[in-house]
């Protein structure tokens, strides 16, 4: 909790003192079946209607039911990069919970625990944090009657927090109706009693409240939302009206979105037998005319690399979303890497050039969907979007895109034509035009796709000459691509000792460090890159400003030291001053452990 | 084969480019690249997932796959099955030559015991897969075996399959004369064999008698085995497309999305 500053001294045994705060860090533990998401997904939905800046963290046990499960909220009146290193307050349901998360909570912070439950408190966690202990599970029974236990015991803590943290109680007591409404009256009225009952708890055993700055989002108008959803709905901004799936975590998401989605729209998505069949379902989906949608994780990912390779040597528009989890094989499901860099940029057979971009936020999540659909349509080609489980379950408050500017319409045209050559080596911008199947060719000579190498019409061909000619038209349409990307921006100062790489998720925590690094005196800056593959020109002047290049990513250093976009920018610069700063235990970055790395390879 | 395709399509006067040709990997899936109509040449196997992605997406359009019988049962099995239970609106031509012809000899999944190939030299020994029975049990809902040395049953029978609302599927015996001839000279009469039709009392819309003709292999039946009207895959998804869209009446895309939005803030 930053820059507290108290509104009046501290009473002995009176009304605890309430502090002015400009952010907080709350971490919520207990198990999954508490609802603790659900916790999490309110204060969210709250820090975004009150103008504020808001970020999340959850872990998912990968078991359906029950297991321990944790919320993140890092509510902030100003910009908020990361989910947060510490907790400011860590509210537990159990022993386990205490246990476990005690340690992430910040030296001095609160922990208010559930008397019911945890039972034993060490004398020395006594001294190091202040502990409020509360008969959570009776206190709910009392509130809201016999049959609640754990039913209400989410929302009779979101009282408790809303009462600590001075939250706006209309705008809650309305978020919870919503939330509830439609469902018998009875459920709403519940939910409203069980936060009453938490709210009105007086928390005397508190020796300091809190309240937050206004925030600085002003007229922003905010939108609260996770980074799969957000994905799923630039989809469908973009004019995406097919797509095909088969479930795995944490792309699923997307899927049971779209699925139930599209229709609305007039589109519809298909679960399907396997990951092949999906990607197979939806190139074939794109050639009948409209760009379509695929996606996976993990092993799906690796499923579909034949068919990705059949598109590129088509030249087939696709959009394929990998929401990348800890690997190899199954790997860890509900645990963030970036480890699929390799197999998005390469993966598969011959030489293939494909577009491969990383959202960095939720946020992005939605922009990112409809530009990857922009680029697969005009270069005619697949776009792979590589998100992370970092940026899928957490959720962001973020401007309300402008829909009616936004949405776009990419119904096929069907314009008869007298004559087509797909794969003209002739055209001015050397790249693919396909007819979708139903336009009439007066000449009567229809185009073929295929993925044998092919003449100018789709015909196969044992020509060498043709072969490299092909080859570069695919390479040469990405690399004017390339060219024509922005080159990124330096956050900080563009010349310094140290500068930061980073790629999808780890953007803010980097830019974090960055801000934390400069604080402290250290000429630190950072460059996040968001197309992976092509790169944009122009970095290797970036670069040549600063004495160190680290590139932060969560994936292994490999038999050679670097991670796997390290590894690409070392061969492409050739500049040993590139280094990497990696990782892989399925977490997101600290910023504690960044500024530790960067000190230690630089001293 | 691809001689009548272009009768049939001649024949039923249809717009070359509302035709689409789809077709995996093999020496029979390279029917794509004769046809004057839009054609895909798609990996060894996955024809059926490419050709419902087409179907699916453009009703518009008649849907024609073709393949050899490794590209449908062996590499291709799964997306067959699943293709054929959810009876979506498209015609397989599975050209059954009993072997791999496009790699040169080898065992396929079709090849009956006893079959010398280079990779059973001492001849197969696994139990070969019976198409129709695959068909008939993954839920096809039309289910037809015809030969490529007659010509105008082969076409009665894409006819057939063409009008047919539903999953399709013709197995064509189609004789490999590089690297197994005669084997299906059983139902050539000009080679001495015979080619017996399916009764006329046959039940179509009957499975354990459609089942029971394919018991018999060699010549076996020629004509239309099963015959049932099913919803389609493409049926349903328009159907949750309409009851979806009636809510929305005449609302521009965005303000769907904006609906949606306007929750979560
Ligand atoms: C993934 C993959 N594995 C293997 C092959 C090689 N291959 C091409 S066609 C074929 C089998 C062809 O047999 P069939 O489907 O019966 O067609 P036919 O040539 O007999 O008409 C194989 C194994 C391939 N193209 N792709
Ligand atoms: S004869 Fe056999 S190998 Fe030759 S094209 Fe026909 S199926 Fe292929
Ligand atoms: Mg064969």
């Amino acid at each position: 909790m930053s820059d507290a500053t108290t509104a009046a001294p501290a009473q002995a045994g009176g009304t605890p003192q309430v502090s002015h705060i400009s952010e907080a860090v709350i971490r919520i533990a207990g198990n999954s079946q508490d609802g603790i998401q659900a916790i999490g997904g309110f204060l969210a939905r709250l820090a975004g209607r009150s103008e504020q800046e808001v970020m999340t963290f959850m872990t998912i046990p990968s078991t359906i039911s029950g297991g321990p499960s944790i919320f993140q909220v890092r509510i902030g009146s100003g910009e908020v990069l990361s989910a947060g290193d510490e907790a400011d307050v860590l509210l537990c349901f159990y022993q386990h919970s205490y246990e476990n998360h005690l340690g992430s909570l910040k030296k001095g912070g609160i922990v208010l625990y559930d008397s019911d439950h945890v039972k034993e408190i060490k004398p020395e966690n006594e001294t190091k944090y202040r502990h409020i202990g509360l008969p959570i599970s009776s206190l709910v029974v009392e509130a809201i009657g016999g049959t609640g236990r754990d039913k209400g015991k989410n929302v009779y803590a979101l009282g408790l927090i809303a009462k600590m943290f001075n939250l706006d109680v209309p705008k809650l007591h309305r978020l919870l109706s919503e939330r509830f409404a439609g469902k018998d009256p009875k459920v709403a009225e519940t939910a409203i009693a069980a936060f009453n009952g938490g709210y009105s708890h007086t928390l005397a055993a508190a020796s300091e409240l809190f309240k937050f700055k206004p925030g600085e989002n002003v007229g922003h108008n905010q939108i609260v939302m996770g980074g799969n959803e957000a994905l799923a709905y630039g989809l469908i901004a973009a004019g995406v009206r097919f797509g095909a799936g088969y479930p795995i975590t944490p792309w699923s998401d997307i899927m049971e979105l779209l699925r139930k989605e599209l229709p609305k729209y007039g589109g519809s998505f298909i679960q399907c037998e396997d990951e092949i069949a999906s990607v197979a379902m939806a190139i074939g989906a794109s050639w009948g005319g409209r760009v379509a949608v695929t996606g996976s994780s993990g092993p799906g990912i690796s499923l579909k690399t034949e068919a990705i390779g059949w598109a590129v040597m088509a030249e087939v528009p696709l959009v394929v979303v990998d929401v990348q989890r800890g690997g190899p094989s199954t790997g860890m499901p509900t645990n963030v890497e970036q480890s699929d860099f390799n197999i998005a940029c390469f993966g598969g057979h011959g030489d293939s050039p494909r577009v491969v971009i990383a959202p960095s936020s939720v946020e992005d999540c939605f922009y990112t969907a409809i530009e990857a659909v922009n680029i697969a349509r005009k270069y005619s080609t697949p776009v792979i979007i590589l998100t992370d489980q970092g940026i899928a379950s957490r959720i962001e408050a973020f401007k309300m895109p402008e829909l009616e500017k936004i949405c776009q319409d990419i119904t096929p045209d069907f314009t008869p034509v007298a004559d087509h050559k797909p794969y003209d080596l002739a055209a001015a911008d050397g790249i693919t035009r396909h007819l979708a199947p139903g336009t009439r060719v007066a000449s009567g000579k229809y185009p073929i796709v295929t993925g044998l190498e092919h003449d100018e019409l789709g015909h196969p061909t044992g020509s060498p000459k043709l072969h490299v000619q092909m080859t570069a038209k695919r390479r040469n349409k990405l690399k004017k691509l390339g060219a024509d990307l922005p080159t990124p921006t330096v956050f900080g100062p563009p010349e310094g000792q140290v500068l930061l790489v980073s790629w999808g998720s780890s953007k803010g925590p980097v830019e974090e460090a960055v801000k934390q690094a400069r604080a402290a005196g250290d000429a630190v800056s950072a460059l996040h890159i968001k197309y992976l593959n092509p790169l944009p020109n122009g970095l290797e002047k970036i670069f040549e400003a600063f004495t160190h290049v680290l590139v932060v990513e969560l994936n292994d250093e490999g038999f050679y030291g670097y991670g796997q976009l390290g590894a690409v920018l070392r061969a492409r610069y050739c500049d040993p001053k590139i280094r990497g700063l990696t990782k892989v235990d399925g977490l997101t970055w600290k910023i504690r452990e960044i500024l530790d790395r960067v000190k230690a390879m630089t001293k | 084969m691809l001689a009548l395709y272009f009768k049939l399509i001649e024949k039923r006067k249809m717009h070359h480019e509302k035709i689409t040709t789809v077709a995996g990997i093999g020496c029979s899936s390279r029917f794509p690249y004769f046809v004057q109509a839009h054609g895909a040449h798609f990996i060894h196997g996955r024809a059926l997932p490419f050709a419902t992605g087409v179907s699916l997406s453009r009703p518009d359009l008649h849907v024609f796959v073709f393949g050899g019988d490794g590209d449908a049962f062996s590499i291709g099995g799964n997306h067959f099955t699943h293709t054929a239970r959810k009876n979506v609106k498209l015609t397989y031509c599975v050209m059954d030559n009993n072997v791999y012809g496009l790699t040169k000899n080898q065992t396929s999944p079709t090849s009956p015991i006893g079959y010398k190939s280079k990779t059973d030299a001492w001849g197969s020994g696994d139990r070969p897969i019976n198409p129709m029975k695959q068909a008939i049990a993954a839920g096809a809902t039309f289910v037809a075996r015809t030969t490529h040395t007659n010509p105008n049953h082969v076409l009665q029978m894409m006819e057939a399959a063409m009008d047919h609302d539903g999953f399709s599927f013709i197995e064509c015996l189609s004789e490999c004369v590089e690297f197994y001839p005669g084997a299906f000279d059983g139902a050539n009469p000009r080679k001495g064999g015979q080619f017996p039709e399916v009764p006329k009392d046959h039940d179509v819309t009957d499975e354990y008698a459609a089942y029971k003709l394919s018991e018999e292999l060699m010549p076996g039946k020629f004509g239309i085995f099963y015959k049932v009207n099913r919803p389609t895959k493409n049926a349903n998804e328009a159907k949750i497309i309409s009851t979806n869209r009636e809510k929305f009446a005449a609302l521009p895309d965005w303000q769907i999305l904006q609906k949606n939005f306007d929750r979560m803030k």
